[in-house]
């Protein structure tokens, strides 16, 4: 980066540190000190940052690697399976990983709207990124890459989101269009009562 | 959420609710002391037997308190030795008030709630402060815990636990309130007690360091919009955060109540976000990643995010609107008879300071002003109090809180006109109307829709 774009990013950062403080709430607490850098902390090394992951929307930093559907299938009866139900519908513990389209529009308290990977996840980067992160539940973040591509393979393929041909990677990981992908409205509009 | 599976959590969350109602009637005064079983009923048998007087020795001391003898004179004898509790108190074994947890199916994936039908001013005690895990309470070492600042910033950092505490400091008591609070009440008047209803909301006085501080030893490149925060949790728990509040009054916070936060809160170290729903709070937090974009995690696509009827879900809702919940008389209470009585209870925005909080008890007919206790802090449960001559006739308390901004908490009505009732949970998240207390002519309290 050119010395020119370092000044303009302080810049930018300090108007926006300036910007907020103008609507913060005047009685928030404020530090006795907050002038220059004070020089705490070391620097990690990139092996230390490499431990770290995720994932956002558009797939970048997938890690390499590959998983179909037959070895999804395996790895899930072997680990998944127990809390997710033999068909993906979800036990006591496990949630439902799919079916539920068509169930989101509903205004009847009586009728619960089904929230699955499929009916509800907007972005299958999410599904990669909290299967390496969290689970399975009783060995969070025990899975290789290649078996989280296969889980992912496997749990699309049955919810007929991709075909069970289609062999996952980080570039076809990436390309998958979930159904509810619009679904999401942000900003928040609330106050939405008057 | 799963709907369907916190449906069926419902029922265990309405007995596990009917336990502890159990429990605390067997020990509340009066009652006939527990039955002794196990060792300990060997123990004191063998004890009674010695000093041939029908010692009283209750089965097992409510948590925090300590069981010890109760003389029938405490002047005629001498008291407890100094220093016996090993330099950390505990509370009266006749002091029963505990978090009791939501039925969930695991109990690493859990949540517990605060009795605020006990509580007194505005400070949660610690050891009362809700509670919400998706992986568990993460045990760590802080003398082997770092923070790691990364992503769109100029100098990637490490900070070790005693960097973190040479930081400038802030103090701010403030609420933090789990989003889900009251997602029972919907559809229907669920669960008995404003512990129940209403106790995924707690204060405490938090200590710790301003994120903007950290993130200016970094220094942010031009594009910067959001921040990951990453627990050390089990479940590795991550939200986006957009930078502009990281820049704001956020803060990572180390102390709790004057003493180190508890594990259950994040232990060493947690995000703090005052205002925004508590799931945003990162705890036992271990890293942050500066990012162009947010990263659409699974607690900000597939949880967190209110589904309304036209099947749209609204995501990055932050902000906890203005409450308020009158805690006595609260329902499974019953008043002894007409009378005076002081109704209070608690009134909390995460958009600032509360400016007034009415109260009616003909279920919204009528209102008058009730006493806001100072100092008003902003973003801050704030106690409220209000005389009342009951009349022994029935009853319908309600509470009404506005906050600085000119908001005025809605009833759930205005609430489900807005965003419909998509399933009996309605939206599950963000339930902020007027909560309904029905008194009966027999003093009885229970939970209403009015």
């Amino acid at each position: 980066m050119s010395t020119l774009n370092r000044t303009t990013a302080l810049a930018a950062a300090l108007a926006l540190v300036a910007g907020c403080a103008a609507h913060r709430s005047a009685e928030a607490p404020q530090p006795a000190y907050s002038g220059s850098k004070l020089g705490l902390g070391s620097t990690p090394t990139s092996a230390e940052l490499a431990h770290y992951f995720s994932y956002p929307a558009d797939g970048r930093g997938l890690p390499p690697g590959s998983g179909s559907y037959a070895q999804g299938q395996k790895v899930y009866q072997a680990k998944c399976m127990a809390c997710h139900g033999e068909k993906l519908e979800g036990t006591k513990i496990g949630d439902k990983l799919i079916g539920g389209r068509g169930t989101l529009v509903n205004n009847s308290p009586a009728k619960p709207p089904v929230k699955t990977v499929e009916s509800y996840w907007p972005y299958a980067s999410t599904l990669f990124d909290y299967v390496k992160r969290s689970m399975p539940f009783n060995a969070p973040g025990s899975l290789s890459d290649d078996e989280v591509y296969a889980l992912a393979a496997y749990i699309l393929g049955e919810a007929n989101i991709v075909p069970k041909g289609q062999t996952m990677n980080a570039a076809a990981l990436a390309s998958v269009q979930m159904p509810n992908r619009n679904g999401f409205v942000s900003p928040d509009p609330r106050p939405d009562v008057h | 959420m799963n709907d369907e599976k916190t449906l069926r959590r419902i029922e265990a969350m309405i007995e596990a609710e009917a336990r502890y109602l159990a429990q605390q009637k067997a020990r509340a005064p009066g009652a006939p002391p527990p039955r002794i079983t196990g060792r300990r009923s060997f123990l004191a048998a063998a004890a009674a037997g010695a000093s041939l007087l029908p010692t009283i020795v209750r089965a097992k001391a409510p948590a925090g308190a300590v069981e010890r003898a109760v003389p029938a004179d405490p002047t005629k004898e001498q008291g407890t030795p100094t220093n016996d509790d090993g330099g950390y108190g505990s509370r009266s074994q006749f002091e029963t008030e505990t978090r009791w947890r939501f039925g969930t199916a695991t109990r690493e994936s859990s949540w517990t709630m605060t009795p605020l039908e006990t509580g007194m001013g505005v400070i949660t005690p610690s050891g009362l402060h809700f509670e919400r895990h998706h992986g568990g309470i993460a045990t760590i070492d802080p003398s082997r815990h770092s923070l790691v600042v990364h992503g769109m910033v100029e100098q990637p950092k490490k900070y070790s636990m005693a960097d973190i505490r040479r930081f400038p400091s802030i103090s701010r008591t403030m609420f933090i309130e789990c989003s889900g609070n009251g997602l029972t009440e919907w559809s229907k008047p669920t669960l008995k007690t404003v512990q129940g209803t209403h106790g995924l909301t707690s204060t405490s006085e938090w200590t710790g360091v301003p994120l903007a501080l950290v993130l200016k030893e970094s220094g942010l490149k031009p594009g910067a919009k959001w921040v990951l925060a990453e627990g050390a949790d089990a479940a590795v728990m991550t939200r986006s955060i957009p930078l502009e509040k990281c820049l704001d009054d956020a803060f990572i916070a180390y102390g709790q109540n004057g003493e180190a936060i508890r594990p259950e809160q994040g232990y060493p170290i947690r995000l703090v976000l005052p205002g925004w729903e508590g799931n945003t709070h990162i705890k036992w937090l271990r890293r942050l990643e500066v990012s162009d974009v947010p990263f659409m995690t699974r607690e900000e696509t597939s949880k967190y995010t209110d589904l309304m009827p036209n099947g749209t879900a609204r995501q990055f809702t932050f902000v906890m609107e203005a409450k308020s919940v009158i805690t006595f008389p609260s329902g499974d209470m019953r008043l002894p008879g007409p009378g005076f009585y002081e109704v209070t209870g608690l009134a909390w925005s995460g958009r600032g300071k509360i400016t007034r909080l009415e109260v009616s008890a003909d279920g919204g007919k009528t209102w008058a002003d009730a006493h806001l206790q100072g100092p008003v802090l902003p973003i801050c449960h704030t106690r409220f109090r209000f005389p009342w001559f009951w009349d022994g006739k029935p009853a319908v308390l309600q509470s009404r809180a506005t906050d600085e901004t000119g908001y005025v908490q809605p009833t759930l009505r205005q609430l489900v006109d807005v965003r419909g009732l998509n399933g009996p949970l309605g939206s599950i998240y963000h339930l902020n109307a007027i909560q309904s207390w029905a008194v009966a002519g027999d003093g009885r309290v229970t939970n209403v829709h009015a």
